[in-house]
């Protein structure tokens, strides 16, 4: 396969074809985020080919790719500028590409004092479920031109539409970084996290593992120099490992068997009294919980948190994400429709029951 | 408005004042912030709870009444251009701040508070909100939020979208959205970013939650001036490939410049081409490094003058040359247009070349007023409406500025919006398939196309009477035209 390639119009063709013949879609790029959602039974649309940094140009902070293009080869291109994805992207395997990282939303430790993914998107090119080339955004850091229909794709799984391109606001990498680690409970450290959240620090990642809370500070040296004066804590000394160990699931916290949960939920929320272990991560915004405790006592506890569970892991057969509310699911039923009138696009992979008559809030099909 | 109709409005809005109908009351509605644009409404409601907003809506829903939604009115672009015989939302009274976390970092406030009235709020616990319009003195969250509006914080801090996690809406059929929380994100599909910017053409936006931010430690401005604009674009460059990501970076050109320093006596120099304002903000050490290295890479890149602010009084008054370029430039004028469109910073000097060959052309003089740090050019096309077809050319004059930056791979709007005032140049931006995909979105939200219509997004029959030629990219017919 030849190394960076355009496979836009082809994309777009074998989407208008099975929106003709309402033939299911499953579009796979790498496969690295497959564990994520609800299968989908369908037609395989390979989108790993599509290939390729169409431009990229560091004085301007932009850089766009199309879709297929592995993760892992933008954030090479990048260093050699010393600029980063800041949204530190988890990869889940060594293929990753940029597409599916954006169709998931995948943001790493340093989501809360950077931004998501979403937050990162400029503009994308996409077909839509009739299998229409549509360019929306742009490559600039402004745009409040029409409907923001590109981070709208962010966390769509591809149930809305086909990524083609993606531009993408990238950052500086700062000069200098250190983690300091501190003992305590978790209970304290999701107080102090919040606390030094509200401080000109110039943290990058705040997170506890169960014994110890870890910070890592990002900018120029004397500014990590001083803040490392003010909050104490020991140095760690291989902190690349430790945060990459943290992004990609291979903190000794995941090698279990138990079912695992992402509760996304507001960072000062009290701890969740549920059997098993925790990791907080996003200074408590994000936390992993690893146990046995049933679907519905997960989603209340996040619900509680004024959050929501993914189950990553485990419950075969439980939904994957959080219910919607009614009157947002009659939202969501109608826009997938307005994208995807026949359905055909990644079907059941968020909710399944957008794509049954009748479900989600009870409107027809095709309204 | 009939009779009819407005008897049910007044059973929902009993209390005085909070139904307009005569034409003396309806006046101070007829227009935002863009005057060129004037319609009375068929009625003004001042609703206070967001029950009465849904009764208003639903009532409207079922007479097919078409609503608009208003907050302070400062938005530049006629987003809030009233319809004869419609009813005008006014949130007006939607002005309490309702809850302040500082150790969550958020507040809960309803549409109609003012920008800075939140970071007023959120002061003592050394707390702000950093989207900063221009207009953040007057101008409300909810419309903020409805046009996704920028400032001089946007490169390093985000835009309005970057900066709320959550919205309360009301549908036209009166139904309430809970959109986003107080996680960082939210189950299912993005609708906190498909409302940002949508113009109040999908819901009406009823309470927001804001995140806030540590006040930075230290902020320190430097001015910078050129005896030639591309240096100071290039400077632009230098200083953002250098590692440094300022709070702030904003250029003028040599109009501006004279414009401002009559009006408020800043200390610009007033012979410069183009001056440069830089702000860096963090923790002490992080100020000081940077200073170093933007004072040096402005030297490098042939400034004539630098300055920094000693003090905060200094650096107040060298903002304040910047923020009142508008009323400094329409000193000068009887009318100006300001304009909003948005490019990649390295085609910078090729557009400000071609503007002044459009100013040559069209006899109209232009002063530039920009966001660099971004690409947001706000060129101000000096005007008298009283000299008979001077407006018409200057909106073709501004048509034609908007599509030169659609041809170098920007945008026709920044932060502003389409409104009624860029619908034409949203069919140079996008095709026929595009256009169509926005009316389906609008479609799911409002089926009978009641909220705010004829703004934002223009109808396809438009864009063909318009003859509009499509540009995507650069990737123009005929390249090797010269087109200005």
């Amino acid at each position: 396969m030849p190394r960076d390639q355009d496979l836009g119009d082809s994309l777009a063709t074998q989407v208008a074809e099975a929106a003709q013949t309402r033939t299911a879609l499953r579009i796979e790029g790498a496969g690295s985020k497959g564990f994520l959602g609800h299968a989908v039974t369908g037609e395989t649309l390979a989108v790993a080919g599509h290939r390729g940094v169409i431009a990229y140009e560091p004085v301007e902070l932009v850089l766009t790719a199309r879709a297929g293009t592995p993760l892992a080869e933008i954030e090479a291109l990048l260093a050699e500028h010393r600029q980063m994805l800041a949204f530190e992207p988890p990869h889940y395997g060594a293929d990753a590409t940029l597409g599916g990282t954006l169709a998931c939303n995948l943001s790493g430790p340093r989501r809360p004092y950077a931004g998501a993914a979403r937050d990162f998107v400029l503009g994308t090119r996409i077909v839509n479920g009739r299998g229409e080339i549509l360019r929306f955004g742009g490559e600039v850091m402004k745009n409040v031109a029409g409907y923001d229909l590109s981070r709208l794709m962010a966390g769509s799984y591809g149930t809305l539409g086909v990524l083609l391109d993606i531009s993408l606001k990238v950052l500086p990498r700062p000069p200098a970084e250190l983690t300091l680690a501190q003992e305590m409970d978790a209970g304290e450290a999701l107080r102090r996290m919040n606390e030094w959240a509200a401080r000109p620090l110039p943290l990058s990642g705040a997170f506890h593992d169960g014994a110890c809370v870890y910070l890592r500070l990002s900018g120029a040296a004397s500014a990590v120099a001083a803040a490392q004066r003010r909050l104490g804590g020991e140095p760690v000394a291989d902190a690349d490992a430790l945060w990459h160990d943290l992004r990609e699931h291979r903190h000794g916290f995941f090698r279990h068997d138990a079912p695992l949960w992402r509760l996304s939920v507001a960072a000062t929320a009290a701890l969740a009294e549920l059997p098993g272990r925790w990791l907080l991560d996003w200074g408590g915004a994000q936390r992993w919980y690893a146990g046995p405790a049933a679907p519905e006592a997960v989603r209340r506890a996040a619900a509680q948190a004024h959050g929501h569970a993914t189950l990553y892991r485990g419950h075969e057969g439980a939904a994957r994400f959080h219910p919607l509310a009614a009157p947002l699911a009659v939202v969501h039923r109608r826009l997938k429709a307005a994208l995807d009138p026949a359905g055909i696009l990644n079907p059941g992979r968020l909710y399944p029951e957008l794509e049954e008559p009748g479900g989600l809030g009870g409107l027809s099909r095709g309204e | 408005m009939d009779a009819a109709l407005l008897a049910e409005l007044r059973a929902i809005l009993p209390r005085p004042g909070a139904l307009l109908i005569h034409e003396e009351e309806l006046r101070p509605y007829e227009c935002d912030g863009l005057t060129a644009y004037r319609r009375l409404p068929g009625a003004v409601a001042l609703p206070e709870t967001i029950a009465q907003v849904q009764a208003i809506l639903k009532l409207c829903h079922r007479h097919g009444i078409p609503v608009v939604a208003r907050g302070a009115g400062t938005g530049l672009s006629g987003g809030a251009l009233p319809l004869d015989e419609g009813v005008l939302l006014s949130l007006a009274r939607f002005n309490r701040i309702l809850a302040l976390d500082p150790l969550a970092r958020t507040a809960r406030v309803q549409p109609g508070v003012r920008n800075l009235a939140i970071s007023e709020a959120a002061r003592p616990h050394g707390l702000y909100y950093a989207p900063d319009p221009s207009s953040q003195i007057a101008c409300s969250i909810g419309g903020n939020v409805a046009e996704n509006s920028g400032g001089v914080h946007c490169l390093k801090y985000g835009l309005t979208v970057h900066n709320v996690i959550a919205l309360e809406v009301v549908t036209i059929e009166g139904e309430r959205l809970s959109i986003g929380s107080a996680a960082l994100d939210s189950a299912g599909y993005d609708l906190l970013a498909l409302l940002h910017g949508s113009e109040g053409m999908l819901g009406v936006i009823v309470e927001v939650t804001v995140r806030l931010l540590p006040v930075p430690e230290r902020a320190q401005v430097v001015m910078a001036a050129f005896d030639e604009v591309p240096a100071a674009g290039r400077a632009v460059g230098d200083i953002i490939a250098a590692g440094i990501v300022p709070a702030g970076l904003e250029m003028m050109d040599g109009f501006a410049i004279a414009a401002a320093e009559a009006f408020v006596h800043a200390g610009y120099p007033p012979d410069a081409a183009a001056i440069l304002l830089c702000e860096v903000d963090g923790t002490n050490e992080e100020v000081s490094e940077h200073l170093l290295q933007v004072h040096d890479l402005l030297t490098r890149a042939g400034a004539t003058q630098i300055r920094t602010a000693r003090d905060a009084a200094e650096r107040q008054l060298l903002w304040q040359g910047r923020k009142a370029a508008f009323p400094a430039v329409g000193r000068l004028s009887p009318d100006y247009y300001c304009m909003d469109g948005t490019i990649p910073r390295r085609r910078l000097p090729e557009v400000l070349a071609g503007i002044a060959s459009l100013s040559a052309e069209y006899g109209l003089r232009v002063a530039n007023v920009f966001h660099a740090g971004d690409g947001n050019l706000h060129p101000l096309i000096l005007y008298d409406a009283n000299t008979p077809g001077e407006l018409a050319r200057t909106e073709e004059f501004g048509a034609r500025i908007l599509q030169l930056c659609v041809e170098v791979g920007g945008t026709i709007t920044g932060e502003h919006g389409v409104g009624v005032e860029k619908l034409d140049s949203m069919c140079v931006q996008f095709d026929r398939a595009e256009l169509s995909q926005f009316h389906a979105v609008k479609h799911a939200f409002d089926t009978e196309g009641l909220l705010n219509p004829g703004k934002a997004v223009p109808t396809l029959h438009r864009c063909a009477e318009l003859g509009a030629m499509h540009v995507h990219g650069g990737a123009l017919p005929f390249p090797e035209l010269d087109r200005f």
